[in-house]
């Protein structure tokens, strides 16, 4: 199993309750979408699956191994193996691309090796390679700040494709792009995980993404799983009921299958 | 005939009160301080000072001189750089102990590091007040009797007081940045090191070298100020001239650290133009 959660629960810092009940069993290879509305908790649920918050409560098993038990150090070479792709990609702005792209490997790098890559770049050609996937490999040595939110999605993509790790995280992967570049972008992820064996889980706000690229969608609802299943087997009702809102007044059907953009600050 | 009279201005009471509390605070100061700004004014002082003054006329550019002041701009400059690259050997771990931007326990708990590891934190701190506390003329004159006259006392003395002072700036810096970039990659597995220098640096780059230019200027000042006690360099040869009454050889020194600035703040803008 690459992911092992049963009965996870997240309390945040100021007392916020974000997740609870997670039972989620992902297997090597599977692709999964996890969908839901707005400050469902998808992003914190990517980020504790990612290590990078630590569940209140439950068993999580990470790749064979319950992170939060093992010593700092041994975290640190687990999240080496984890590529989490962020929704705006932290990336700073006088940075080259190809920086911005070999930094994925850091985690398996000696500091030595990081250093002399800061200096001159080690694998340029790795590089311009994982950009070449995503059509971007004419940015190779532009700086992060000279492009678009778009572009830098693809970039922060690019540098989870060099890291080639076991597993990949992705919160809202496309959300700055069009909808063929944001089809493309998700077809070549899909294909790197199939490829390599690994499982991808990606959260999506344009349910249509989800249904054409993922074979298996989860639904997360106010912190809750609110359904786990197969695309196919996915009525028209459940997601209905998955972004019903008591507030907003919408005509049913149609909010699912709106693309949201979502303004991307550059770098 | 129709007057209205004008709407009082709420603030103004307090205004007024804030300035006679201001007057109040200040006068104390001022008669602390003994300042007498009539004695400028007394006629013998006056003159003594526009004899003083008048010896600057013209500065001296005798051949012997320009080569022993050359030599002593030479030796300031020494002074100062190699102060500033002792200081920042001493600055840049402490700096990055001191600093919280690079806390792993910080990763997963909202930015906050865990209790212990801000008590860590202490200590390092502690020291960079340390060594900033006490002035470098202090430590120049401690530095004198332990190693003698000359330049090492000065450039020991730049050391530790910048050391302390470059520390404590470097590790604000260091968390006044964009802190996502260096997290993510933490979060990815990286070292702290790493992370650093890939996510922190770039951020960071063009202030600490703004920064770190304008503390070497004032270096260069300092090391001046602690020719007086003995450290060598500029401020040596001008004690020299001072107490020789050589006016226009202190002119010329003057206008030598004019330049001495000047040079350091055009450096500084051309770094900051490259890094910007």
């Amino acid at each position: 199993m690459t992911l092992d959660l049963s009965g996870v629960g997240l309390v945040h810092t100021n007392g916020q309750v974000a997740l609870q009940d997670i039972d989620l069993k992902v297997a090597p290879g599977e692709r999964v979408a996890i969908i839901g509305p707005s400050g469902a908790g998808k992003t914190s649920l990517l980020r504790l699956l990612a290590t990078g918050l630590r569940p209140s409560a439950g068993r999580f098993e990470l790749l064979g191994v319950e992170p939060w038990r093992l010593s700092a150090a041994a975290r640190q070479r687990l999240r080496a193996r984890i590529g989490l792709i962020h929704q705006a990609p932290p990336l700073p702005p006088r940075q080259r691309v190809v920086t911005a792209v070999l930094a994925g490997r850091l985690g398996q790098w000696s500091l030595a090796r990081a250093l002399h890559n800061l200096l001159h770049p080690l694998d340029s050609a790795g590089a311009a390679r994982a950009l070449a996937r995503l059509d971007l490999e004419g940015k190779l040595f532009e700086r992060c700040d000279q492009l678009s939110g778009g572009q830098l999605q693809r970039v922060g993509i690019a540098r989870v494709l060099y890291q080639e790790p076991e597993l990949i995280l992705a919160d809202e992967p496309v959300s700055a792009m069009d909808p063929v570049l944001a089809g493309h972008t998700l077809a070549v992820l899909g294909e790197e995980a199939s490829r390599r064996g690994v499982a991808l889980l990606a959260s999506l706000h344009a349910v249509d993404l989800a249904l054409a690229h993922f074979p298996r969608i989860v639904g997360v609802r106010q912190g809750r799983i609110a359904f786990d299943r197969p695309a196919q087997a996915l009525a028209q009702a459940e997601l209905d009921a998955l972004y019903a809102n008591e507030q907003l007044q919408t005509r049913p059907g149609s909010p699912v299958t709106s693309p949201q953009i979502l303004h991307i600050p550059r770098c | 005939m129709l007057t209205t009279a004008a709407p009082r201005d709420p603030a103004a009471l307090p205004r007024l009160l804030l300035t006679l509390l201001a007057l109040a605070l200040l006068w104390p100061g001022l008669s602390l301080s003994e300042l007498d700004l009539g004695v400028l004014l007394r006629g013998d002082s006056a003159a003594t000072m526009g004899q003083f003054l008048a010896g600057f006329w013209p500065p001296e550019h005798g051949h012997e001189f320009l080569a022993l002041l050359g030599r002593a701009t030479l030796e300031t400059l020494a002074i100062a750089t190699a102060g500033m690259s002792l200081a920042l050997l001493i600055a840049v771990p402490c700096a990055l102990f001191a600093s919280s931007a690079l806390s792993l326990s910080a990763l997963h708990r909202g930015g906050r590091p865990a209790w212990w590891t801000v008590g860590l934190r202490w200590p390092v701190r502690g020291l960079l007040i340390v060594l900033r506390s006490v002035p470098e003329i202090v430590w120049a004159l401690l530095f004198v009797r332990a190693v003698g006259l000359g330049p090492t006392a000065g450039v020991l003395a730049i050391a530790i007081t910048y050391a302390g002072m470059l520390g404590k700036v470097y590790a604000e810096i260091f968390e006044s940045v964009d802190l996502r970039p260096a997290r993510a990659l933490l979060g990815a597995g990286s070292g702290r090191l790493a992370a650093f220098a890939y996510g922190v640096l770039p951020n960071a780059a063009s202030e600490m070298i703004s920064y770190s230019v304008y503390r070497w200027e004032c270096a260069i000042r300092a090391s001046v100020v602690m020719g007086f006690v003995g450290a060598g360099g500029l401020g040596q040869q001008i004690d020299l001239s001072m107490r020789m009454f050589a006016g226009g050889e202190v002119s010329s020194m003057l206008l030598t650290f004019l330049l001495l600035v000047l040079l350091a703040d055009q450096l500084s803008r051309l770094l900051r133009g490259r890094l910007t």
